[in-house]
């Protein structure tokens, strides 16, 4: 069933030459290329239809949507027939509707009326209606379809439920998986009335390879694929167009609401990001946001040891406020600081920056981004000039080769991975650098050209490699780079990549990479002739993450393929607000904007516009802070929207540092790890509980509205302001549309954002200015942000962490589609049905030297510590290499993570662990205990 | 702080500026880096440390807490 007052046109759009023709005696303009069915649409002249929407190609096979055209013989199905100039069209006349009043009755013979329990819901339903069908002439022995089919309703799937008999067998759901999501996992099975659609090889749904995306049923012309909140909560009775809160895709979302609360979400349409699409966490796992769990008061504690006492908001701003300026007064006004959340929206993450750097009077704020795409911000930054990606998202539509390195794009990033496989399978050529065989590899009509299987860690010298293969063949376009580029450092990169010790040859022994792979994906990726890089935390979170991020810069300049549709070097975000919160000047070194403390002229704007002295000197790091704080020179600390204790590497390191501090205040929307150590928490908000704007990894800013009051009373960007007000500090801000006027007076690169222009445009990449006032969906078009484009020489620095005979494996982590970062949302809905533990994967050869078998307790030791997971084993990992998730606390994924981090941001080096894998008999006593404690709390 | 840590930090970007051949060039990259990214305790305990005789850093990292100073960030 669509959106709520959708007007689905039938058939997608075209975008060819205007064609003029006539549609019941209206003259009509369209595209060449545009079905019949969606001009008449685009003139208000609905043709009925069953098996046609406008997402999925023109099928032709219902037959209802007949017309007559005027010299032509018979009656065409409309949406299979496209204009053509002079054409006139009926819509409708008696022979037309007597043709398509028969097919309706073949079709209620076997879909009787009153099959769907409410026929408004139910396309045929409505039509046979509008037609004057009460019964069939039709109807046999041998109909309806569920008395020859009987097949029980499919109720496996926590989300939706299939109901056989309610199926008319349109294909639009099969087409929807194959389309849409590109997952392949419906077909229609059986031949005439014994049709019927199958998951899998008639599996039930939760069963089959069904990802869950929904698609199908938004495409379900009936009820027989519907939402279960749907049935539960009746139709919806309202509308509102909000941005999704999961990953960096940031896709636009209708949230439709029946008695003031959220029944259904939906993908928007006409959202840029998604393309009408969304998937398993987006369009179902928003339940989280009223889960029991939602901690709703202000609590206080005066030790991490006593119980908590629930307090107004007015004392717990009080207690933060006098602690904070208690040990201010004792300790120096660089002895607290605050973390912004890549969760929360932009207009809340500069109001958390300006409090700290306004209201403490210290640059000691940073973000959770430190930990995943902070090497993104430094490489792309030195080298093109802009700390972000430079494409949107349907560029890959024009794309020849692809490239994805250090991502799993249909796990972490779905609804993109659904627009990449469209493209690939169109015939984009495929490259994949991971040292797992992700499912890009090889799926449904996707395969992967080149698997460059590399050695955790050894990303530098394989992105080394194929710049060897390019310059030394000859493969550069030497007039891009001299129109484009500082010669000099280009002259100094090429040299250095044409060395011998970084030909694939070389590099073979260190990454494991045969010289021949490396070689044939340099080819394909120089001559395109667009290629384009799609990359992720793989890249990032290593040592030398920004060397690598740098590596990937210096390729695509190299070979030119930077500055138009269909290139490009594409970070792809985990959060759905990671790079708004970095642009909002989360970093302690930068403003918003990416400008450096330091520079004066930048201060005195913010000083003139804040009425407060700042300082010119950098604060300090995530990790920086935990150091700090062991030496007690860091004593207090704000956290919005993150939890350290379970996100960040070396748990034990992190729990130590976090106990050593006299005030940390929490806001969060639960009761997370690092709560454990807090003495205030103040209630957080969820995203459908305020206004706001989230930026995505393409750079669109998106609206987040606010659809239910907040919980806990104040939005999170209200607390922010309340903290504020008690330090002496009021923030006055009616609403947050208010805030992001500041941020567009402070932001050269947001000059051009309003609410209002977000209103009128939908989304908005950055840059917005004068200089580009509906945005900048392609960057560094005529030439680089920074002016030249920079190359910087990117040695190959192996990583401290190696394996040796008693850590002889090396461990790397990920995500899992149905899960999101640490978890603390989908572990609160029903998406614990496809993913409830974390699991070690451990390649078949490993295990069998280890004696352990497929579902074994293992245990996982490292340098920095140990912990037990279920084992899974698996050729997805090569020999030697293991991989787990972190999505549940219990894991204790990071208490083996350690301490070694990215050169120049300190992002941790999540990616590359030396362990060890054993078999033992249970999990640890502590994760035996939470267990228990767990399981109490549920009875 | 951990002096260690800090020594390890200088270190590894010693590490990415040491390709370059120019010494003097890849010390005044580091001690760029670190005045732009370091907060001014961490740049004072690794200059205390380096006056200490630096155990631990390498030579670019030692050359270049050699050029850096307490005075603050100058304007960019």
């Amino acid at each position: 069933m669509y959106a709520k007052e959708y007007h689905d046109l039938g058939t997608p759009a075209a975008n060819g030459e205007p064609v003029t023709l006539e549609i019941d005696g209206t003259t009509v303009t369209v595209p060449a290329g545009t079905s019949i069915m969606r001009a008449a649409a685009l003139a208000g002249a609905d043709v009925p239809k069953l098996c046609a929407t406008d997402t999925l190609k023109a099928f032709g096979s219902c037959r209802v949507c007949l017309v007559e055209i005027e010299g032509r013989k018979g009656f065409p199905a409309s949406c299979t027939t496209e204009v053509a100039a002079g054409m006139k069209v009926r819509t409708a006349n008696d022979a037309v509707t007597r043709l398509r009043r028969s097919v309706l009755e073949l079709y209620v013979s076997e879909h009787p009326m009153g099959t769907c329990a409410d026929s408004s819901r139910c396309e045929l339903e409505t039509l046979a209606a509008a037609h004057g069908i009460a019964e069939s002439r039709f109807a046999g022995a041998n109909t309806p379809r569920h008395l020859h089919t009987a097949m029980p309703v499919d109720a496996s799937n926590p989300y939706f439920r299939f109901d056989n008999d309610a199926c008319i067998v349109c294909s639009r759901c099969v087409r929807a998986c194959e389309d849409t999501q590109g997952t392949y996992a419906l077909t229609i099975e059986g031949r005439g009335i014994d049709s019927r659609v199958s998951a899998s090889q008639q599996q039930p749904f939760l069963e089959s390879e069904c990802v869950s995306c929904g698609a199908c049923v938004e495409a379900c012309p009936t009820g027989a694929l519907m939402e279960k909140s749907i049935i539960t909560a009746g139709l919806p009775q309202q509308a509102v167009t909000t941005t999704c809160a999961y990953c960096g895709v940031g896709c636009s979302l209708v949230a439709e609401i029946t008695d003031g609360a959220v029944s259904r979400m939906v993908p928007n349409r006409n959202g840029r990001a998604n393309q009408g699409h969304a998937c398993v966490k987006g369009r179902f796992a928003y339940g989280y946001a009223t889960h029991a769990d939602r901690v709703t008061r202000p609590m206080i504690r005066k030790r991490i040891t006593d119980e908590w006492r629930e307090v107004s908001w007015d004392e717990a701003f009080g207690y933060a406020a006098s602690e904070f300026k208690r040990i201010q007064a004792t300790h120096g006004k660089d002895s607290i600081g605050g973390i912004t959340s890549s969760r929360c929206t932009n207009e809340e993450t500069f109001l958390v920056q300006k409090l700290v750097r306004a209201a403490f009077g210290t640059n000691n704020v940073d973000t959770c981004a430190r930990v995943c795409h902070s090497p993104t911000g430094y490489g792309l930054k030195h080298t093109l000039g802009e700390s972000a990606g430079t494409q949107e998202f349907v560029s890959v539509q024009h794309a020849d080769v692809i490239v994805v390195i250090g991502a799993s794009p249909t796990e972490a990033h779905p609804v993109f991975a659904s627009q990449m496989k469209r493209r690939l399978r169109a015939g984009a050529r495929l490259i994949v650098i991971d040292p797992r065989a992700i499912a890009l590899v090889k799926s449904p009509h996707v395969e992967a050209d080149y698997h460059l299987r590399l050695q955790p860690g050894t990303n530098v010298a394989v992105i080394n490699a194929l710049a060897h293969v390019v310059v030394t063949e000859g493969l550069t376009k030497d007039q891009y780079i001299a129109d484009r580029c500082e010669q000099d450092s280009y002259e100094k990169w090429k040299k250095f990549v044409a060395d011998p010790v970084n030909s694939p040859e070389a590099m073979e022994t260190v990454s494991g990479v045969p010289a021949a792979l490396i070689r044939g994906a340099a080819r394909l990726y120089a001559r395109g002739p667009n290629s384009a890089i799609y990359y992720g935390l793989g890249v990032t979170e290593h040592s030398q993450g920004t060397t690598m991020v740098m590596g990937i810069a210096n390729l695509a300049m190299a070979t030119g393929n930077l500055g138009r549709e269909g290139v490009g070097v594409s970070p792809l975000r985990g959060q759905n607000n990671v790079q708004g919160s970095c642009d909002m000047g989360s970093f302690p070194h930068e403003f918003s904007g990416y400008r450096h403390v330091s520079d004066d002229a930048t201060r005195a704007q913010f000083e003139s516009m804040w009425k407060v002295q700042l300082g010119a000197e950098p604060g300090l790091r995530i990790p920086n802070m935990f150091e700090a704080a062991l030496d007690g020179s860091f004593r207090g600390l704000y956290i919005q929207g993150e939890d350290f204790a379970q996100s960040d590497p070396n748990t034990a390191h992190v729990t130590a540092a976090l106990s050593a501090m006299e005030c940390i205040v929490i806001q969060d929307i639960f009761h997370n790890e690092t709560a454990r150590f807090a003495h205030v928490f103040l209630p957080g908000s969820s995203f459908l509980e305020k206004d706001g704007t989230f930026t995505n990894a393409e750079r669109r800013i998106s609206r987040v509205r606010k659809i239910i009051e907040p919980l806990a009373g104040l939005a999170d960007w209200e607390v922010t302001a309340g903290l504020s007000s008690a330090l002496g500090y009021p923030m006055t801000y009616a609403h947050p549309s208010q805030i992001m006027d500041e941020i567009a007076a402070l932001t050269p690169t947001f000059r051009g954002v309003s609410y209002e222009k977000l209103d009128q445009l939908g989304s908005i990449q950055w840059p917005c200015n004068e200089r580009a006032p509906s945005g900048t969906p392609t960057m560094h078009v005529d030439s680089f942000v920074r002016g030249k484009g920079k190359f910087y020489v990117t040695a190959y620095v192996p990583t401290n962490e190696r394996t040796s005979g008693r850590y002889p494996l090396l461990l790397t982590t990920g995500r899992v589609l149905t899960q999101y970062n640490v978890g603390a949302q989908t572990r609160r809905t029903a998406n614990l049905a496809w993913h409830s533990e974390d699991r070690l994967e451990l390649h078949p050869h490993d295990a069998e030297a280890r004696g352990i078998e497929h579902g074994d307790w293992v245990g996982v030791t490292s340098r920095a510590g140990d912990t037990v997971l279920r084992v899974e084993i698996t050729d997805r990992v090569a020999p030697g290499v293991v991989y787990t998730t972190f999505h549940f606390p219990e894991s204790g994924a990071n208490l083996i993570t350690t301490e070694n981090s990215d050169w120049a941001t300190n992002c941790p080096e999540y990616k590359v662990t030396a362990v060890q894998v054993v078999k033992v008999a249970q999990p640890a006593a502590w994760q035996l205990r939470r267990q228990a404690k767990q399981s109490a709390s549920v009875d | 702080m951990d002096i260690g840590r800090l020594v390890a930090m200088a270190n590894d970007i010693a590490a990415f500026f040491d390709s370059e051949p120019d010494k003097a060039v890849a010390a005044e990259g580091v001690r760029f880096h670190i005045t732009r990214f370091w907060d001014p305790r961490m740049r004072r305990e690794i200059i205390a440390h380096a006056q200490g005789g630096g155990a631990g850093l390498t030579a670019t990292a030692k050359s270049a807490v050699a050029l850096l100073t307490n005075s603050p960030n100058q304007s960019k």
